[in-house]
């Protein structure tokens, strides 16, 4: 599990920072000495700090197999994360993990079509598989990502998608905004519905993240076309504090997303209580 | 076993005390609580309740995780960690001594938490005997034997006399220094003494509290009982059950600008509180009775799925006492318990 001293973070300096919509960027992080702060696998978060600012949980986004820097994709929305965003690159900040379980790209995604179910900042963690999962191409079969958000300008890793993703390597994008928007020709409509209107069959494995809302209306529609939810994945967040299963912060029932998530499969989010 | 005249305690402290720091249940105004011994102290042999366990001293309220530097955009990281120095903790409970045995299955599990695990080393434990239960006692619900504690020394006060026994090899090279000032006995006045009590056990009021029924199978309809609704709104959320808690180890990460750098530090928090599960997108708590049937289900249902079946409850009764109204674990076992099966 976690390789750092418990509760004591390592040092890390933003080396980029992208701006990916209007409220997200994207912050490109190493070691003082260069490299990855630690190794990971797709779907684990990290602690990120400012010290006397804050410290909160973020999914690392760049793929374990991008050994040359981390990358975390953050959203504006309270004291940490505008800080973060008024930060300059070469700014230092402490990180620790990685925390958490994975998603199974060695275990049970391989050898499967998949299927990657995004909403808004969403497809951060998902970001991280996918970009694992073509980095290893030959051991996947089909792939298509249905990525949504609420207008053309809040999509993240636009160009990613469009000049490494999109029709690369068998590899399908399906884009999809809230409202219809001048220069918009894709899709106009809720992510849920789009899954459903796009007919994938019910042999894909399926990985599902997005707002709490969007990932409840993805899983029921997935039920409607008759998914196998002990083949559905989705990644979780709840508020966390030490990142160990021992604050006591972060439960859905018996479970710590910390420890034992971020990542369910659907039919285990099922057994527990509907407290997220 | 071995015993020693309670005129001789004092000398006894001392001892302890030269060898390594010792807390004792010492009066201070009208409460008796774990604080610092110090000669003359006025310890408190048989007073069964402190206010607060131990805990403190294995998880202390407030600790300082690391410290900082910054300085523009750099930052100097400082481990403050210190090797916790040898104490002995005298007087401590059956329950107290049991709830520490529970901390150890979430603090000690991996990955290890070495704030705690350095004190519970340094840490030795001298438990006592509650011969005079207090009415809102009920740690037999949880299988412990308020006459036969454990920790590294076991002792009984039996009339004038302390009789002490080493249960642990730490127990051990502490009695082997104090040796000399006891008398090599056998347990028959303690026997006596345990039977004799063991009359006042039965006949404690919550004595026959029934467990059957509390597990992580039966987790989703515990969690939708409509009891939740009937417990939850006389709770006034202030917290007290889960600081006199000695098995809540709930905690929060705070830093705080001393002026010459950053401190780091994690301090108890309590899921009671409105804030605990706040986060920029929303609350997944938002309501008292959420919060409330949170702390419950964890002692009852969560931590026995994830620990073999224990509770997070030591049935030390302070929650009973200490409630302003006369809310507790007691009333929820009752009501979500197989007695009132729903």
């Amino acid at each position: 599990m976690c390789n750092c001293e418990i509760l004591i973070p390592k040092l890390g300096i933003i080396t980029d920072i992208r701006d990916e919509t209007p409220d997200v960027k994207t912050f490109s992080v190493t070691a003082p000495d260069g490299g990855v702060v630690f190794p990971h696998m797709p779907g684990q978060c990290a602690m990120l700090s400012i010290p006397g600012v804050g410290e909160a949980m973020f999914s690392i986004t760049s793929s374990p197999t991008n050994t040359a820097f981390m990358e975390y994709s953050i959203k504006k929305a309270g004291v940490l994360t505008d800080w973060l965003h008024r930060a300059e690159t070469g700014q230092q900040i402490t990180v620790r993990g990685p925390y958490g379980n994975a998603f199974p790209v060695e275990g049970d995604l391989k050898g499967k079509d998949l299927l990657f179910i995004a909403g808004g900042i969403g497809l951060a963690p998902l970001r991280s598989v996918i970009n694992y999962v073509r980095a290893n191409r030959k051991n996947y079969g089909k792939v298509d990502i249905v990525y949504g958000a609420r207008s053309a300008d809040d999509l993240v890793f636009r160009k990613e998608i469009e000049s490494e993703w999109d029709g690369i390597d068998d590899v399908n994008v399906h884009l999809t905004i809230d409202r219809a928007q001048a220069g918009w020709s894709g899709n106009v409509g809720f992510v849920p519905a789009f899954v459903k209107d796009l007919g994938f069959t019910k042999g894909r494995t399926t990985l599902v993240c997005g707002p709490p809302i969007m990932i409840k209306f993805v899983l029921a529609a997935l039920d409607e076309i008759g998914f196998d939810e002990t083949k559905i994945y989705t990644t979780m967040e709840l508020r966390m504090k030490c990142g160990i299963g021992k604050c006591g912060r972060c439960n859905i029932g018996s479970k710590y997303v910390c420890k034992d998530g971020p990542v369910f499969r659907c039919d285990e989010l099922a057994a527990l209580p509907d407290e997220y | 076993m071995l015993k020693l005249s309670l005129s001789r305690m004092e000398e006894l402290f001392s001892r302890i005390n030269g060898e390594r720091t010792l807390y004792a249940p010492i009066q201070i105004g009208e409460q008796t609580q774990f604080t610092p011994w110090v000669p003359d102290a006025a310890v408190q042999m048989n007073r069964l309740s402190t206010v607060k366990s131990p805990k403190d001293y294995f998880f202390p309220h407030i600790e300082d995780i690391a410290a900082f530097r910054v300085q523009g955009k750099e930052i100097e990281i400082l481990d403050v960690r210190t090797e916790a120095a040898p104490f002995a903790v005298f007087g401590v409970r059956a329950c107290d001594a049991e709830s520490l045995n529970l901390l150890d299955r979430i603090f000690l599990d991996d990955p290890i938490d070495t704030f705690y695990e350095s004190k519970r080393k340094s840490g030795l434990i001298i438990t006592t005997a509650c011969f005079e239960p207090e009415e809102t006692c009920f740690c037999g619900v949880f299988g412990i034997d308020a006459l036969s504690p454990g920790g590294d020394i076991a002792t009984w006060i039996v009339d004038d006399t302390l009789y002490w026994n080493a249960l642990t090899e730490k127990g051990e090279a502490l009695t082997e220094a104090v040796k000399d000032l006891f008398e090599e006995t056998d347990d028959m006045a303690v026997k006596a003494a345990q039977e004799k009590a063991q009359t006042v056990f039965d006949k404690l009021p919550f004595r026959d509290l029934n467990l059957d029924g509390l597990t992580g199978e039966v987790l989703m309809k515990k969690f939708n009982s409509p009891e939740w609704a009937n417990l939850n709104p006389s709770c006034l959320s202030c917290g007290t059950c889960t600081f006199i808690c000695p098995t809540c180890h709930c905690y929060d990460i705070q830093d705080f600008d001393t002026g010459k750098g950053i401190q780091r530090f994690k301090c108890w928090d309590s899921c009671m509180c409105s804030d605990f599960t706040l986060m920029a997108h929303g609350n997944p708590r938002t309501s008292q009775l959420e919060r409330f049937r949170q702390r419950y289900m964890h002692k009852l249902i969560y931590f026995p799925d994830n620990n073999d079946g224990a509770y997070a409850c030591v049935g030390c009764g302070r929650c009973v006492q200490k409630c302003p109204i006369s809310m507790n674990i007691v009333k929820v076992i009752k009501a979500l318990g197989v007695e009132n099966d729903v």
